[in-house]
């Protein structure tokens, strides 16, 4: 074989394999046969496997009648344009000519793949073509027109423009078919999203457009009436009339089968609802509840879940909206766990005082389950039931104990523990509760089965009720002797504060208190490695060394204020944004969209531009994503830690949280405690304590 | 949207894609498997959520038997439409191939992609109802297309009508129209019987074989809609009401009348929902049931089940599903009336009773056998006993049709309606157990 031959084989490519059989199919004489391959070369791509050295060959088959196999080279030449962009040119005379087919499926095809082939040289050739269809006598290539012009925008925005196609996509919102306006709206939000000139009106929402979406609402398909609510819901209306005409019309939504309208349609009322009467606003909240219940009856886990959240967010703005509906957050057996932990939820949101009974029964059967998440939160949940109706106290501390008895087991008596404690934060002081509640605990802790959370609460109550527990320096040594060393610093930490309320009691004498105080200032000083545990030691020592009674009287037994309510709440100010953000991804993670969307790079310039457009009303949508982005990082923390301290009396707050503010610089090893109950003893002491010294 | 549409198997790893956007990475998918496996393995079970965020990428899925379909969007997008869509998109998969697992993915990726793109265009949802659709995408138009030019396949005017679910020029000899009223109960029993909660769920299902354009009307006896017109006081009140899109829903806002011009072939023209608040506070069909585990060596199961519906009416192919502990073997069973039947793989035995009449009480016992050593699991008897059963021609609620009036403008031909009633078991009617 001579060398210019070797050569030439080698460029040809090999002639066995995949490759080269696609390869032969494609340029075949006989049609089947190309076909096949096209659909063989489909099927590799799919696999995941690279096949774009075909393009050339594929693309010879782009002029066809058959309308199968224009699909699939459509389809080939949408994924792998990018890799031939120059090739892409030879396809557009193909589309040029079938969007002038008179088969309208084939005009729209082509318009609709043209717009997917994201090659910036594709833009010049798509002029003419797409003037022509968005002006279609057939709407279905109308609407799919629509949707190019933001392909288009997408690719080249200074083109789209110049060219007119966002004046004729303004123009479509006014079309006389739905599904064409519908489209038209969800191009024009793609646009706005897309859009990054500061000085480019691009849906402007009027009471003129109000009125004629109002109208359409009705012909519109499912997805159509998504979208034509997003924009009544965008509206800012200038009067409670105009608001009720909106909700009127949008109440009759709530009973379509989609739950994404329905959800839709609850928004939108929410919002203008805030225009009305007090009067008519509760008539209208009434009618939300049971398509609200509907979002839950809903065969899909995934959609009830989404449907959980909402609710939970809608239910801390309006309490009582579902006031009679509590059993149908009964868990059911075949709940996947995620929607069970968001009942029960709902459920406590949901709990008063004339059913906590049978609340209380039901989470007894729930911490008899077998998932441990699911035991764990069901008796918090009988902890903050009890916190929160003082009325059933007495019959939630018997269900705790019940539950020791009759099933024990480590997870339920750690968190019993912590359930327990909790309890007594809410009601400090109160003989019978202590003498109910201690001796359970006392008799059920055993630390090698501890978590670090039952080994806090145990600690914290010791300090706290030191009379109550028999034995009290045998348990302090054997803790002392055995187990210190594993404890982590927030154990320390609270460690430290009982051991000296401990020594400062004065029906306490024993020696023994005070070896111990003295090896743990010791121990802390001298080998730990936490600064602010080792400056807090330091300080008590200090004070201690002082010897005035009344000055650490006030420090370190002043009583701690008791709880008010445990249960999880939002800042107001998360709070109604996320109610702005119904519907949304942000509303299952329960922050607002700015925490978790990249907010676009020129966020400050357009937010102060929002602004200035909107005091003149001539953008009379808000953009949710830039709003968020108003909110600094710092604020959000803030506001956090203000959720934290909505348990501490409330004069202090602002100081607590000034406070707090130099504490979370000074500490940042203070682990995030996001209200873990158990850790908020030692932790609201810690600020009660350094508030006292300053 | 969503910028890109997954299909994936069990373990996460894509089968077929379909990028709308080209907003997202487009290998961000190969991210999914090592994300599900994260939060498989967690410890923290209560971690398992379908929703994902991770990179600044929100990956939306849904289950469906071996497929995860996922969903992906970097912005802060209606997540209700979302996983709707997705839910339509299986819902019409299945409708086309008639079960959707792996193995029909990867026949029918051509008619798939041709679905995609015909659903959901720059990731903006379009048609979803497979009727419309099967009309312009058909499965074996390949033949067609083979001895006629392409020209014959055109959308049909109904994808962008205001009546987007009905052709043109629909004929049948013989009008008719078959109605059935479908109540599946959801009943929450504790161990003592008493009924905690309740709810009945209610379908009006149609099957329509009528021409042209119909214009149907549907009364019934509740008490919501039929106020003015109705005296009989024997009305009942639905809750959340929910309807198929043919209703026309402001008329039966402001009118209370049910009005529709109805797809051709069958649908479920409206659903409702009772809950236990209004009445049925005792189980249709009771089951009491004592288990007794003598360690190490056998499992007994005494059970009682009653009827507790009229005399007259049957309760038809009921089945009382009883947990069992894992390890149990070696089963007696000595029932009244009925079988029993041991299903190892499940855990269960099932008693089936093929008529029951209302009234009726029968009682069965069962007896396994336990292995000697001792199993760490011992409280797996948790799991509720699940009971199913159908009732024809009764409906718990007592809805009725009251009439079904049809009239068509043009064509004006006779037809003839058809009701049926039945109760059955929904996915929920569990009893507890001790």
């Amino acid at each position: 074989m001579s060398l210019e031959k070797k050569i030439r084989n080698f460029l040809q490519g090999p002639r066995k394999g995949e490759a080269y059989e696609l390869k032969s199919g494609l340029v075949s004489q006989y049609k089947h046969e190309r076909k096949d391959a096209i659909q063989r070369v489909i099927q590799a791509m799919t696999l995941g496997k690279d096949v774009s050295s075909l393009f050339p060959d594929v693309l010879k088959n782009i002029a066809t009648y058959d309308l199968e196999q224009k699909k699939l080279v459509y389809l080939y030449l949408m994924n792998y344009a990018k890799t031939h962009p120059e090739l892409c040119i030879l396809a557009v005379n193909t589309f040029v000519q079938d969007t002038e087919d008179p088969n309208p499926l084939i005009r729209a095809l082509a318009i609709r793949t043209m717009g997917c082939i994201r090659v910036n040289k594709m833009v010049d050739y798509m002029e003419i073509p797409l003037q022509r269809t968005l002006k279609d006598e057939n709407p279905y290539v109308r609407k799919t027109a629509a949707i190019c012009v933001a392909k288009l925008f997408d690719l080249n925005p200074q083109v789209c423009i110049e060219f007119g196609f966002l004046d004729d996509l303004k123009n479509l919102v006014n079309d006389g078919n739905p599904m064409v306006i519908s489209n038209a709206l969800n191009s024009l939000y793609e646009i706005n999203d897309l859009n990054k000139s500061k000085d480019l009106d691009i849906l402007i929402i009027n009471y003129d457009l109000i009125k004629n979406l109002l109208l359409v609402l009705n012909e519109c398909t499912e997805w159509g009436r998504i979208t034509v609510l997003k924009c009544l819901n965008d509206y800012n209306c200038n009067s409670a009339e105009e608001a009720n005409l909106i909700i009127q019309r949008v109440i009759p939504q709530l009973q379509h089968i989609n739950p994404a309208i329905v959800l839709s349609s609850i928004k939108t009322i929410l919002k203008h609802n805030q225009l009305l009467q007090k009067a008519s606003q509760d008539a209208n909240l009434k009618k939300l509840s049971s398509p609200l219940i509907s979002l839950i009856s809903n065969p899909i886990p995934e959609a009830q879940y989404v449907g959980l959240k909402n609710i939970r967010i809608i239910l801390e703005k309006y309490p009582d909206i579902l006031s009679k509906e509590l059993r149908v957050f009964f868990i059911k057996y075949s709940d996947p766990l995620y929607l069970k932990l968001e009942k029960l939820d709902i459920m406590i949101r949901l709990s008063n005082e004339n059913n906590f009974n049978l609340l209380l029964n039901e989470l007894k059967e729930y911490s008899m389950e077998f998932e441990p998440s699911l035991i764990k939160k069901s008796i918090k949940s009988i902890g903050l039931i009890a916190i929160k109706l003082p009325t059933s106290i007495i019959k939630c501390i018997n269900l705790i104990i019940e539950l020791i008895d009759n099933r024990g087991g480590e997870l339920i008596i750690n968190e019993s523990i912590n359930c327990l404690t909790t309890i007594l934060r809410k009601y400090p002081g109160k003989n019978d509760l202590i003498t109910l509640i201690l001796p359970i605990i006392s008799n059920n802790f055993k630390i090698d089965e501890a978590t670090h959370e039952s080994i806090m609460s145990y600690i914290w109550l010791m300090g706290e009720y030191p009379n109550y527990f028999t034995g009290l320096t045998k348990i302090l040594s054997s803790l002392w002797e055995n187990n210190f060393n594993e404890f982590n610093n927030e154990i320390k930490l609270i460690w430290l504060n009982s051991i000296i309320k401990i020594n400062l009691n004065k029906n306490l004498n024993n020696e023994i208190y005070s070896n111990l105080l003295q090896k743990t200032l010791n121990e802390i000083t001298e080998n730990c490695d936490d600064i602010d545990l080792r400056d807090k030691a330091y300080i008590y020592w200090r004070l201690l060394s002082v010897n005035d009674e009344q000055l650490t009287d006030k420090i370190i037994l002043h009583k701690l204020p008791p709880i008010d309510s445990v249960i999880k709440n939002f800042s107001p100010q998360i709070l109604n944004e996320l109610i702005n953000e119904l519907g949304t991804l942000s509303t299952i993670y329960g922050k607002p969209s700015s925490t978790f969307i990249e907010a676009p790079s020129n966020e400050i310039k357009q937010v102060t531009e929002e602004k200035e457009i909107k005091d003149e009303n001539l953008l009379d949508f808000d953009d949710e994503e830039e709003e968020g982005g108003t909110t600094t990082k710092n604020e959000n923390i803030l506001d956090e830690l203000s959720d934290l301290f909505t348990n501490n009396s409330k004069s202090e707050t602002d100081d607590i949280l000034n406070l707090f503010n130099e504490m979370n610089i000074t500490q940042p090893s203070q682990p995030s405690q996001t209200s873990s109950q158990s850790s908020q003893p030692s932790n609201s002491k810690n600020i009660d304590d350094l508030l006292d010294l300053f | 949207m969503a910028s890109q549409i997954h299909f994936l198997d069990i373990k996460g790893k894509s089968l077929l894609s379909r990028d709308y956007k080209g907003d997202i990475a487009s290998n961000a998918i190969e991210d999914f498997p090592l994300l599900l496996l994260d939060m498989e393995n967690n410890e923290d079970e209560s971690n398992y959520k379908p929703f994902i965020n991770y990179k600044g990428i929100n990956y939306v899925f849904i289950q469906h038997k071996n497929l995860y379909l996922c969903g992906l969007t970097s912005k802060n997008e209606n997540i209700m439409s979302i996983i709707i869509f997705l839910s339509k998109l299986i819902e019409v998969l299945t409708q086309y191939f008639k079960h959707l697992e792996e193995e029909s993915i990867r026949d029918n990726f051509v008619i798939i992609y041709e679905l995609l793109d015909e659903m959901m265009d720059y990731g903006i949802p379009q048609t979803t109802d497979t009727k419309i659709l099967k009309e312009y995408i058909t499965q074996n138009y390949y033949k067609l297309i083979k001895n006629t030019p392409s020209r014959i396949v055109q959308p049909p005017n109904a994808v962008t009508n205001s009546v987007s679910w009905r052709k043109d020029g629909i004929f049948y000899k013989k009008n008719e129209a078959f109605l059935d009223v479908i109540e599946s109960i959801n009943m929450l029993i504790n161990a003592n019987g008493q009924v905690l909660n309740s709810e009945i769920l209610g379908d009006v299902k149609i099957k329509s074989h009528l021409s042209g354009m119909p214009d149907l009307r549907l009364g019934l006896n509740d008490k919501g809609i039929f106020n003015n017109e109705e005296s009989n006081s024997k009305g009942i009140e639905m809750e959340d009401i929910k309807f198929h899109q043919c209703v026309r829903l402001s008329k039966f806002e402001n009118e209370r009348i049910i009005t529709f011009i109805p797809p051709d072939g069958e649908f479920t023209l409206m659903s409702y929902r009772l809950s236990s608040t209004q009445f049925l506070m005792k189980p249709l069909i009771a089951v009491n049931c004592k288990t007794k585990i003598h360690k190490h060596s056998r499992i007994e199961i005494l059970c009682s089940t009653k009827t507790q519906i009229k005399k007259k009416s049957t309760a038809n192919n009921v089945e009382i599903i009883i947990p069992i502990p894992d390890d149990a073997d070696t089963p007696k069973f000595f029932p009244e009336y009925g079988t029993v039947k041991w299903v190892p793989e499940k855990s269960c035995i099932i008693w089936k009773l093929k008529t029951f009449p209302g009234g009726k009480q029968y009682h069965m016992k069962a007896e396994l056998g336990l292995p000697a050593v001792d199993s760490t699991e011992d409280l797996i008897l948790k799991k509720p006993i699940k009971v199913n059963f159908q009732i024809p021609y009764f409906t718990t609620s007592g809805i009725q049709v009251r009439y079904l009036r049809i009239n068509e403008p043009k064509l004006q031909y006779q037809s003839y309606p058809w009701v049926r009633y039945i109760t059955q078991s929904g996915e929920d009617y569990t009893v507890r157990t001790k």
